[in-house]
C-alpha cells in the first residue's frame, strides 16, 4: 500500500472527499516528519513509536589505503512496534 | 518533547477544518487501515517519510539470559520501518547544526 491507496481508503472509511482525505494524510505525516526534524519522539499507543538515535562521528580509514576519513555524526530515526500491532501480527 | 496521537489530532482539527471528536476519530481510522494493511502481511510506503515491511521470522532455540535456560522461540512476523531518505535528510539537516 502507499499513500495514495491509503487516501483512498481513508476517504471510503470516513466518507470524505479525495482532496480532504489527501490533505489529511499529508497533514499527519508532515506533522510526524517536523516532530522528528526537531529532535522529539512519536509515541502512538498500540501502534508504534519513532525516536532520533544518534551516531556519534569518529574518525576512520579506508583499509586499503590507510587513508583518514571523518565520519560525521549522524542522527536517524528508528521506529519500535506498539504492542498492540505486535500481538496482532502473530494473533 | 512528544508527539501523541492527540497532538495529530490536534493539528489535522486545527488545519483541516475539523472538530476534535472527527479529527480523533480520523486519526484512529487512519492508523488502523495502516494496522490491517500489516497485519495482512503488505507492506505500506508512504514517499516521504517512510516505508513499514512485514518480515517472517524462522522459529530458533534461544535462551532466557538470565536464567541460561534454553527454549524453542516460535515462528513470527514482525514489522520493520525504514526512514525515506528525504526524511533522513531533513532531520539530518536541521539536527546537525
Amino acid at each position: 500500500m502507499n499513500k495514495s491507496d491509503l487516501v483512498k481508503m481513508l476517504a471510503k472509511e470516513m466518507d470524505l472527499p479525495m482532496r480532504k482525505a489527501e490533505e489529511i494524510v499529508d497533514m499527519v505525516f508532515r506533522t510526524m516528519s517536523a516532530a522528528l526534524v526537531t529532535g522529539s519522539r512519536i509515541e502512538i499507543r498500540g501502534f508504534g513509536s519513532f525516536v532520533i538515535k544518534k551516531y556519534e562521528g569518529y574518525t576512520g580509514r579506508n583499509p586499503k589505503t590507510g587513508e583518514k576519513i571523518e565520519v560525521r555524526t549522524k542522527y536517524l530515526p528508528f521506529f519500535k512496534t506498539g504492542k498492540e500491532l505486535r500481538e496482532r501480527l502473530n494473533g | 518533547m512528544t508527539l501523541t496521537k492527540a497532538d495529530i489530532a490536534k493539528k489535522i482539527a486545527d488545519d483541516c477544518g475539523f472538530m476534535k471528536g472527527e479529527a480523533t476519530e480520523i486519526v484512529e481510522k487512519l492508523l488502523d487501515i495502516i494496522k490491517q494493511r500489516l497485519i495482512a502481511g503488505e507492506d505500506v510506503m508512504i514517499s516521504g517519510f517512510g516505508k513499514w515491511t512485514v518480515k517472517s521470522k524462522h522459529s530458533r532455540r534461544g535462551r532466557n539470559p538470565q536464567t541460561g535456560e534454553e527454549l524453542i522461540l516460535d515462528a513470527r512476523k514482525v514489522v520493520t520501518w525504514k526512514y525515506s531518505p528525504v526524511l533522513k535528510k531533513a532531520v539530518n539537516s536541521s539536527l546537525s547544526k
